[in-house]
């Protein structure tokens, strides 16, 4: 892993003591559940991948896939806190309860 | 694009404009506009009766991608064009959303002279700590010791504290808050809205691409930590021993007074002297 070379969105290389959280990527497969029965919506098009959801998530709801975007790993965990809805910068993911 | 969700934030964008927005991976800005929506919609106030008001710089791309009335103005003179619209229409609500280098260094005479003035804006002044548009060179916030492009051994010059400095030219709201606390964001802004006088609020946000990059702080979500552990809210502070406060960015309200608003001393001088013709109050 610390051999690892990886290279961000504009070319340069990210080491670990830049982006600790950009290392810590899952290469598992990811089984994220259909969009339909999913609780919380991803809009891949519009998400950068930063890692704001992922990290501040405060039950584990959200995992990684290896190009650093999100996905829904535990749907059950979630409590529809909309805390990733609030702080997603992109306005790539809602997670509130459906009305 | 063909699922783009219809919450109450994407209700309040320009879907003409290009989405992805132009903001870099975990930029604040984003998070900041949308506690902006979610207040505005909060409160349920009519479109065409708001104006969002913007100087140069990355935050300042915000009415671009907002769908009210907006105006993106010359570099550093937002605050002016807000204060001309505010003049000309006393009902509107005027949104100013600058940030550090545009609302402190090019345009630190006009933020000075609204808060003494007490006119009625809201100024969200989204400090970054660094001039991020146009490559990262050192901005009047950039902390002392940092590093930006053109600070490549760490700058020299001490940092402004844009609250002490609001508060001394007498804006009668300020508040301090992070793009990591946005419910508490959100609350400021609709305190701001429904506040008579000048009112600003000091938004720190993350620039993890360019500042963050140069000097170490990690990737955006470090940085969110790093607001979120370090700083306090304002009632705490006097309670806890002054080592633990030192160093820490203080959050809250720190001034709300209610002082006569410019734009109604303005109509009162106005009424009076067209009842006298102006007469016998000229004192020349």
């Amino acid at each position: 892993m610390s051999n690892k070379v990886i290279k961000d969105r504009m070319g340069m290389i990210i080491t670990e003591e830049d982006a600790p959280e950009k290392m810590e990527v899952e290469a598992t497969e990811v089984k994220a559940p259909a969009e339909k029965d999913s609780p919380v919506l991803i809009y891949y098009n519009w998400c950068k991948k930063c890692g704001i959801c992922v990290a501040f998530c405060p039950t584990g709801c959200l995992g990684r896939k290896s190009d650093g975007s999100p996905y829904v790993q535990a749907p059950e965990k979630c409590i529809h806190c909309e805390t990733c809805d609030r702080l997603c910068p992109d306005f790539a993911i809602t997670g509130a309860k459906e009305k | 694009m063909a699922n783009i969700p219809q919450k109450v934030v994407h209700q309040y964008l320009r879907h003409d404009k290009k989405f992805p927005h132009v903001w870099c991976a975990g930029c604040s800005n984003g998070i900041i506009l949308g506690a902006i929506i979610r207040a505005i919609a909060s409160m349920e106030l009519d479109r065409d009766n708001l104006v969002m008001v913007s100087g140069i710089g990355c935050s300042s791309r915000m009415p671009v991608y907002i769908d009210l009335n907006t105006l993106h103005t010359l570099h550093g003179r937002a605050i002016a064009f807000a204060t001309g619209i505010k003049m000309h229409k006393p009902k509107m609500k005027v949104i100013v959303v600058t940030g550090d280098g545009d609302c402190t260094a090019i345009g630190g005479n006009h933020l000075i002279h609204a808060a003494r003035r007490n006119i009625d804006l809201n100024v969200i002044l989204v400090n970054n700590n660094i001039y991020g548009m146009t490559g990262g060179q050192c901005s009047p916030t950039t902390p002392y010791g940092a590093f930006a492009t053109t600070a490549p051994y760490g700058n020299i010059e001490p940092d402004f504290d844009i609250c002490n400095l609001v508060l001394g030219a007498g804006a009668s709201f300020v508040a301090r808050t992070t793009a990591f606390h946005v419910v508490e964001m959100q609350n400021y802004i609709q305190a701001a809205i429904e506040h008579p006088g000048f009112s600003m609020i000091e938004v720190l946000s993350a620039c993890p691409v360019i500042y963050g990059r140069l000097n170490k702080k990690g990737g955006a979500p470090q940085m969110m930590k790093e607001f979120r552990d370090n700083s306090l809210p304002v009632t705490a502070v006097d309670k806890l021993p002054p080592d633990q406060v030192e160093g820490k960015i203080i959050r809250g309200i720190l001034r709300k007074e209610i002082r006569p608003e410019y734009c109604a001393a303005y109509a009162d001088l106005v009424s009076r002297v067209q009842v006298t013709g102006g007469k016998n109050d000229a004192k020349i």
